[in-house]
């Protein structure tokens, strides 16, 4: 389970953990607590191709549908499947057990343009959190 | 007793295909029957028992003369499958309503056939693809504002379309700057907007955006759910739209939610009245009214029959009653009544944005959390024991702890005075007893409700006890 401080963040509330040569995404602990009680986790198919800023797949709660973004372009790897049958996993437990995906990304450079914990901080505080 | 319409099963059917006794169906005497929904109607809250604020949702009075209207047997007892000849003062009633639509709304023509709103979006949608076809235009970007109904990208994606959100700026409206960016880029085929917006904003660059689609071969598709606030006001085909679908039961007073089916007709300018769905009334030269499906660039049928006609007989109704004076004064009071309940509680709640609204207003739960532990969702549950139906809440998604209300202009200043003073209540009860607030409702018949159980357990269909 990666630390929150090694994370990598988007401004849609992803974070990313660099493993090896692919990544972990999962959503912030923020983000869980915005969505509220998670119901249904659906991220599609592994072995596709995503661009950055595509729809990586959906997050649904009793309050609404979320789409979950792709953080850099690449493939998709795996997939947390132990979600479809336990989705509060993702409000339990959202940098461990509620993760999201894995994906090899196309250009890992590209993990250059996130922000880090600290950015995040700052960014969550500036839009009022 | 009317013969049985399903046919006995054939002498030669295997026995052991044969029922050896009746099927387990619930049996149950009428004494029974009559009480069982008895109580569930002691149990129910609906318009006719109070302020129903909804917002978005237009739960306005549904007048008891167009539901006698409707029950009259030349409406009432018509069948779709009759004779055109038998069935004139139907379709007259048909070609009158698309008329009154026309003149409120500025379209051009109007279809009556989508069953409801978001069929209505579908419909709609469908046309401004087939338009695009027609002309060899293959471009798929459809732009919706974030503070959209949900079904507004469903909608486009069922037609093929792509969506693309476009952000609301401080003012809650599209941001233009973004739109003029986006826009000329040339793969944008429409812009679905509601307005009022979802926030009761009026988007006061519609006729901008109106021009910056057009100058780049797109269409504009008006979700026309906050109709309600422009009433004899503002047409939105003069802002320049090209696609509106209207909500008979939302503006038009029909009956909606448990109390009746919806009804969505569609309008439209200029190149696509040529696609709209068949069949449509038209008039023949024998002088009787006729449906004709004869259109060929139509994009067909989009409903077995002519959509829900009762609904249209009450909308009709409606609009005759009121006339063009009492339009206005129906969207004038509206706007009025969700501002006298802002100004009532913009003191105790959080405005979302500043901008006036018209004939709804959204605060944002966010500073009560902060301050009291109470979510939006619990004030809304507070509220029930106050005897009032909660509003509208989490929606628009742009708003932290949304809370949506729409009072329609058919309450009286006691009523809006007292669903004030009930939420005025419990947030100051929120300051002193959040516990109480949390675990609300209390007095009603059930008790807070597992949402999370119910999404994830579903369970539609009643089945037979072991027993």
């Amino acid at each position: 389970m990666p630390r929150q401080e090694e994370c990598l963040y988007t401004k849609e509330h992803e974070w990313v953990f660099r493993d090896g040569d692919e990544i972990v995404v999962g959503i912030t602990d923020f983000a869980q607590g915005e969505l509220g009680d998670i119901v249904y986790v659906d991220m599609g198919e592994t072995g596709r191709q995503v661009n950055a800023g595509d729809a990586l797949g959906d997050i649904e709660s009793v309050k609404a549908v979320a789409q979950v973004y792709a953080p850099v372009a690449g493939e998709v790897t795996a997939i947390n499947e132990d979600l479809a049958d336990s989705p509060e996993k993702v409000n339990q437990d959202p940098f461990g057990e509620g993760w999201l995906v894995r994906m090899k990304p196309a250009n890992p450079a590209d993990l250059d343009a996130l922000m880090d914990h600290e950015a995040y901080r700052k960014f969550l505080e500036e839009e009022g959190h | 007793m009317p013969r049985l319409a399903v046919p006995e099963p054939p002498d030669d059917l295997e026995p052991e295909l044969r029922r050896s006794e009746p099927p387990p169906l619930p049996e149950l005497s009428e004494t029974e029957v009559l009480r069982h929904f008895a109580r569930l109607s002691h149990r129910n809250y609906s318009i006719d028992d109070g302020l129903l604020p909804l917002g978005s949702c237009t739960m306005k009075y549904n007048p008891r003369v167009n539901e006698q209207l409707a029950r009259l047997p030349g409406f009432a007892a018509i069948h779709p499958l009759q004779p055109e000849e038998t069935v004139q003062g139907a379709l007259a009633l048909m070609r009158d309503l698309e008329r009154f639509l026309v003149e409120i709304s500025g379209m051009d023509a109007f279809t009556l056939v989508p069953a409801a709103g978001a069929h209505g979006e579908l419909t709609g949608m469908l046309m401004i693809r087939r338009a695009l076809l027609h002309r060899g235009d293959d471009r798929r970007v459809v732009l919706i504002p974030d503070s959209a109904h949900g079904t507004n990208p469903a909608s486009a994606a069922f037609c093929g379309f792509t969506p693309e959100p476009i952000a609301s700026d401080e003012r809650g409206q599209v941001d233009l700057a973004a739109l003029e960016a986006r826009v000329p880029r040339g793969d944008v085929a429409a812009i679905m907007l509601t307005n009022p917006n979802t926030l009761g904003i009026f988007e006061s660059d519609i006729a901008r955006i109106c021009e910056l689609l057009h100058a780049h071969g797109g269409f504009v598709y008006a979700d026309g759910a906050n109709m309600n606030a422009l009433l004899g006001i503002s047409r939105p085909g003069d802002h320049g739209v090209d696609v509106l679908h209207l909500n008979l039961h939302k503006t038009f007073s029909t009956p909606h939610g448990g109390g009746g089916p919806g009804s969505g007709p569609v309008g439209v300018r200029g190149e696509l009245v040529d696609f709209l769905p068949v069949p449509r009334v038209v008039e023949g030269e024998d002088g009787l009214l006729h449906l004709s499906t004869d259109f060929p660039r139509s994009i067909g049928r989009v409903a077995a029959f002519y959509g829900n006609f009762g609904v249209m007989v009450r909308a009709a109704a409606y609009i005759l009653e009121m006339g063009p004076e009492g339009l206005r004064r129906a969207g004038e009071d509206a706007i009025l009544a969700a501002n006298y309940v802002r100004k009532g509680l913009e003191d105790v709640l959080e405005l979302s944005y500043e901008t006036p609204t018209l004939h709804e207003v959204v605060f944002s739960g966010r500073r009560l959390e902060k301050e009291t532990g109470c979510r939006t969702l619990d004030l809304a549950k507070r509220l029930i024991d106050h005897g009032f139906h909660p509003p509208t809440i989490y929606f628009p998604l742009i708003v932290p702890g949304a809370l949506m209300i729409e009072p329609t202009e058919t309450e009286s200043r006691e009523e809006l005075d007292a669903f004030v003073a009930a939420i005025r209540a419990v947030v100051e009860e929120a300051h002193r007893d959040p516990e109480t607030v949390k675990g609300a409702p209390w007095t009603a018949p059930v008790r807070r409700l597992d949402e999370v159980k119910a999404n994830r357990q579903l369970v539609l269909r009643w089945e037979p006890s072991a027993d």
